[in-house]
């Protein structure tokens, strides 16, 4: 009976395990609706912020802002979104893919790359690739603040202004549904003019009171609301890759006990098979 | 199509209103604008207070914004409020109390209290009551 005890203990632990994967998975569900309603509600503003400054890059105010000034590129930046945690399948890992390629292809022009990196497994990454992380942040935990974000932000755009970086791009997971986060590269600045059929061939705006100090407000404002919709896109994209590996976990853990049953089963009826053999050739033996 | 204009307003809590209106009325830092559709490009900032859309049937719906940005195209319109709100989801009893807290840290003058930001948020807190007030005169 030693076999059927081992695989007793097994099966237990097995449970326990499939216990606390389904539990995981049901937190994560729950932060994940809530989650997507932060990402639902910021959307619409952050696509007409970028709308918006899409068009005024197409206008030529008598004043120019440095985020609409394209340079020629010499160095670039990444803020990369991740997550704090693990357990949340290729999530992670396929953002860093994109991102290193992304990387890859500027090095290989021969740019100089500066990071800031967003969640603790990012820092972890990239910190093992030795690569030159300017600005960090973790923990922002599940409802992350436009605040806390703003100040490594902050520190990529400071060195875009002093002219060390010439273009800084985001990378974060964009959510698409339950089952699909894709990781996408944006550009934040200099910010990029979007063509529409709405606008007319020549035209320009009316600044009141002064483009200098409207564009200004606008470029933070639109900064800020990028950054922000990135971090809650990729909260939500986190919590759903959780669900989704933590579901599989607990089907997974089911699987293997059922199999373990089975295993089991047939040890414990070869051990009582035996053992009424033995009786019966002892039997035959008096 | 040429007499409504395209009006769109978020803010960062979530699309507040989206549709076409006849006019739509917006206090700019520089006196409140009325925007009718053709109007010329525009770009300025919005301070605490409401906006008025006139829907193509006559109805005019009230919106609160707490400040924030406006841009016009000649067929839309779209305004980037930092805290915006349907006027009927407003508040009265909060929005008065808001206004004697902010009434009360600006007569108590001491250094540990921004004043701007005292004044700011007295001013939404007014805009907020007079949106209220003239709901409830366009209801009775």
């Amino acid at each position: 009976m030693a076999g059927a005890k081992e695989i007793r203990t097994k099966i237990a632990s097995v449970k326990g395990t499939q216990k606390i994967t389904k539990a995981m998975e049901m937190v994560a569900a729950s932060k994940m609706r809530r989650a997507q309603e932060r990402m639902r509600a910021a959307r619409p503003y952050a696509e007409k912020m970028r709308e918006v400054i899409g068009h005024l890059r197409l206008a030529n105010p008598d004043y120019r802002h440095p985020f609409m000034i394209d340079r020629a590129v010499s160095s670039v930046g990444f803020v990369v979104f991740s997550t704090d945690r693990g357990l949340c399948g290729g999530l992670n890992i396929n953002l860093f893919k994109a991102t290193l390629a992304e990387i890859r292809q500027w090095q290989a022009k021969g740019v100089d790359v500066h990071l800031c990196v967003i969640g603790s497994k990012a820092l972890q990454f990239f910190r093992r690739l030795k690569l030159n992380i300017v600005a960090s942040a973790t923990h922002l935990g599940d409802k992350p603040q436009s605040a806390s974000l703003i100040g490594p932000v902050t520190a990529m755009l400071d060195l875009y202004k002093e002219g060390k970086i010439d273009r800084l791009y985001m990378v974060n997971n964009h959510f698409m549904n339950t089952m699909s986060q894709k990781p996408i590269v944006s550009q934040l600045v200099p910010a990029e003019a979007t063509p529409s059929p709405d606008l007319q061939p020549l035209w320009e705006y009316i600044y009141e009171p002064s483009a200098a100090e409207l564009l200004d407000g606008f470029l933070t404002r639109y900064v800020e609301s990028q950054v922000y919709q990135g971090a809650v896109e990729n909260v939500a994209s986190e919590m759903a890759a959780r669900m989704v590996a933590m579901k599989s976990a607990t089907d997974n853990a089911g699987k293997l006990i059922e199999e373990l049953q089975l295993i089991y089963n047939k040890a414990r009826q070869a051990a009582i098979t035996k053992e009424i053999s033995e009786i019966v050739g002892g039997a035959a033996a008096v | 199509m040429a007499h409504t204009i395209n009006v769109d307003i978020v803010s960062a809590e979530g699309q507040i209103f989206s549709g076409e209106a006849a006019m739509v009325f917006v206090p700019a830092t520089q006196g409140e604008i009325g925007i009718a559709p053709r109007h010329a490009p525009l770009l300025t900032s919005l301070k605490p207070g409401e906006v008025r859309v006139q829907l193509a049937s006559g109805e005019e719906q009230l919106f609160y914004v707490g400040g924030g940005a406006l841009e016009i195209q000649p067929n839309r319109v779209v305004v980037l409020a930092d805290t915006a709100a349907r006027a009927r989801d407003l508040d009265e009893a909060k929005a008065a109390e808001a206004k004697a807290r902010a009434e009360a840290a600006l007569s108590d003058r001491s250094d540990t209290i921004d004043v701007a930001e005292a004044q700011l948020e007295l001013a939404r807190a007014v805009a907020q009551l007079r949106a209220i007030e003239r709901l409830r005169k366009i209801k009775s």
